[in-house]
């Protein structure tokens, strides 16, 4: 049984490293936007079917694929955010950019049903089947891979809020976006590009995703969205480094729970998010406080 | 006041009689019409185009449509051409409910034809029966859907409880030193993957082969990576996995490799029927040798309209036949054993046809006979299991059945 359980939470801390690559770019955008990007899970899936393409078609490999597929979800980002996000104006707009964000996921559902179809589709690398013995258990490859990408991914997103100018201006723009405009702050490009990076992050999180799903289909992001809402919200909204944290807890809980009782496992994370928020309203690394660091 | 009170009275008639018509002609939807008429008879049915069943849910679509081309090319029934009106539920229960409502009460269809999946076809089923419907239906083989026991279903294809029973009687006949000593039963929470486990289960049991791992796991998990360590840990001789689709056979069979597990005997529900969907999913045709999955039907099945329809699916949709799914063949039986029940009664009245299929007769199908129990199972549905060897899907059992091959026992490693 000793066995059992460390290798439950060896298992929950690496899934936890998957959900934050997935998670990062939702709570950031609603740290600098406050906007709840319900096309989240449909871009992850976007991301994998990038990372399939050009692996099918290119024969370009997963982890040097992220180089373009990276890049290409930045703009596909930019131009989202500018297409459907910054029209939006006035005491309506937050609700208005929920709507927006799920018109967004639907066009993205249908363009990559007429495109691949409903068929799933995997992605392909020797290390998705692969592992290492660390002491004495079997770590897979992609697991430790996603985990090392989160860690990397997230600590460059805290490099660039927390020690750059242009960070500066993310972290003037979350705290007021009134008072930023007053300093000559470009609140719009901020937003933007806000907004692209996040979509970026998650080219990384749906490459991780699309190599252990075992096989997606445009309609996979469903399964996702609720997750990585979760995620965040027992995260703190806006905290990226709260999200790594809070995936880990999510993906721990459920792998302990499946040693005994699987069906429950789900139920015993939401369970744990309801305590935790009764307790901790701001979730484990509330705004308020991700927003002062 | 008097003629008020008459004139109401009348009122109070006249709105009777209005409503007696409007109820009788909702109710009577599959028997409003003449079979005389010339007017094409409508088909109504609620598939899953979108959603986690849309893979399947197309190629009931693609089945469906196949059947009524057929049959309107060879002058329709009773000289009445096919309609088919197909809405999307979007794999939702709770849609495919409200779709059959909309098709029986205000699209006025004739018949009605199942959905995908047991978990749509109970819900649909009751709709049906409230209309006095025949419900025919290709995939809903749950006993979840027979529990109700309602009189107007009935499920072309095999029992979904007794596909495993091809298997089972395999493992029982083998001597005491081949037998798998150990099994492991993780199954997917979903009604077609959980019977057929579980009856497995029970019997293996009692055949002497001791149960390791037993748990039901939530359907819709974006990672099995845990419940795939778990099983491997108990390092079971035989995996018999509930699953329903290609990626949770997938992600048990790339965690079993990550920790260096191979089972004598793998066999899951769903998802090595797949084609090259599968294949490609589990890392090529190596990683597939000797992967087995029970199903009723075959591209290859050795009946005559069961040929003619994959070379004509070839030729409407394209690929190779190798590639037609059984979810084809079962929309496809569907829509000839409606036909049949429609020219035996000389109508779409859904009293007539419920009653001519609880009659015993045998239908044909491009799935084989078709025969009803008082359930509205079919009795006569065929049970094979097929397995992959070399790159080639086969049908292995049961032993000595026409077109069995002999089987890959034990399974080979990981991409041998």
């Amino acid at each position: 049984m000793g066995s059992q359980i460390a290798q439950a939470i060896a298992a929950g801390i690496l899934g936890g490293g998957v959900y934050a690559l997935m998670a990062a770019g939702l709570t950031l955008v609603f740290g600098v936007l406050d906007i709840i990007n319900v096309a989240q899970g449909i871009l992850v899936v976007l991301g994998a079917y990038l990372s399939y393409v050009l692996s099918v078609h290119l024969h370009i490999d997963l982890l040097l694929g992220l180089l373009i597929t990276v890049p290409a979800m930045f703009v596909i980002g930019v131009v989202i955010y500018w297409l459907f996000i910054r029209p939006l104006r006035g005491a309506e707009r937050t609700s208005m950019t929920l709507l927006a964000c799920f018109a967004v996921a639907l066009i993205i559902e249908g363009v990559l049903y007429r495109e691949f179809g409903s068929n799933y589709v995997s992605l392909k690398a020797s290390y998705i089947s692969s592992s290492v013995h660390v002491l004495g258990f079997y770590l897979p490859d992609i697991y430790l891979i996603g985990f090392a990408l989160a860690v990397v991914a997230i600590g460059a997103l805290y490099l660039v809020l927390y020690r750059t100018t242009f960070g500066r201006t993310i972290r003037a723009t979350m705290q007021n976006q009134t008072a930023a405009r007053l300093i000559g702050i470009d609140v719009n490009r901020v937003a933007a590009l806000t907004f692209g990076i996040g979509t970026a992050v998650t080219a990384i999180g749906g490459m991780v995703y699309g190599a252990i799903s075992g096989g997606f289909t445009p309609n996979s992001g469903y399964d996702l969205i609720s997750r990585l809402l979760a995620i965040v919200i027992l995260a703190g909204m806006g905290s990226i480094g709260g999200a790594l944290v809070a995936a880990v807890f999510m993906t721990t809980a459920e792998a302990l729970v499946d040693i005994w009782q699987p069906d429950w496992s789900v139920a015993v994370f939401y369970l744990a998010l309801v305590i935790i928020l009764t307790i901790r309203p701001t979730g484990l690394f509330g705004r308020r406080a991700a927003r002062a660091q | 006041m008097r003629s008020y009170s008459h004139r109401s009275r009348y009122l109070a008639l006249g709105t009777c009689a209005l409503l007696v018509t409007g109820l009788t002609a909702a109710c009577g939807g599959s028997s409003g019409k003449s079979s005389g008429s010339s007017a094409p008879i409508l088909i109504g049915t609620s598939l899953s185009l979108t959603g986690d069943f849309s893979t399947d849910g197309q190629a009931f679509e693609r089945g469906y449509k196949l059947w009524e081309s057929d049959v309107n090319a060879a002058g329709g029934i009773n000289g009445r051409k096919v309609k088919l009106i197909i809405l999307n539920d979007n794999s939702s229960p709770t849609q495919v409910d409200t779709n059959y409502t909309d098709l029986i009460t205000v699209k006025h269809v004739n018949l009605t034809f199942g959905p995908f999946s047991s978990l749509l076809t109970a819900p649909a089923a009751v709709v049906a029966h409230r209309y006095g419907f025949a419900f025919i239906e290709g995939a809903g083989g749950s006993p979840l859907v027979f529990s109700e026991k309602l009189p107007n279903v009935f499920d072309v294809a095999l029992p979904v409880a007794n596909e495993l029973d091809p298997f089972v009687n395999w493992v029982k006949s083998l001597s005491a030193g081949q037998k798998p000593a150990t099994a492991a039963y993780p199954m997917a929470n979903d009604p077609f993957a959980t019977p057929q486990v579980q009856l497995a289960q029970s019997e293996l049991q009692s055949a002497g082969v001791s149960t390791v791992y037993s748990k039901i796991f939530p359907e819709e998990t974006p990672d099995y990576l845990p419940n795939a360590d778990l099983v491997a840990a108990k390092k079971p001789q035989a995996v018999i996995l509930g699953s329903t689709n290609v990626p949770t056979v997938a992600s048990f069979m790339h965690g079993f490799q990550q920790q260096h597990f191979n089972p004598k005997v793998f066999i899951a529900a769903a998802g090595p029927d797949q084609g090259q969907a599968f294949v490609s999913a589990v890392g090529g045709a190596g990683n597939a040798n000797g992967m087995m999955v029970p199903n009723a039907w075959y591209p290859g099945y050795p009946n005559a309209t069961s040929q003619k329809m994959v070379q004509e699916y070839v030729s409407k949709y394209g690929g190779s036949a190798s590639g037609v799914n059984a979810d084809v063949a079962e929309a496809y039986s569907v829509g000839e054993v409606t036909a049949q029940a429609v020219k035996a009664t000389g109508g779409t009245v859904g009293s007539k046809i419920i009653a001519y299929l609880h009659s015993g007769v045998t239908l044909s199908s491009v799935e084989g006979p078709v025969t009803f129990n008082s359930l509205g199972e079919n009795l006569k549905a065929a049970a094979f299991i097929f397995q992959w060897q070399n790159g080639k899907f086969v049908q292995v059992l049961p032993l000595g059945a026409q077109g069995s091959v002999p089987i890959i026992y034990p399974k080979p490693n990981w991409g041998g």
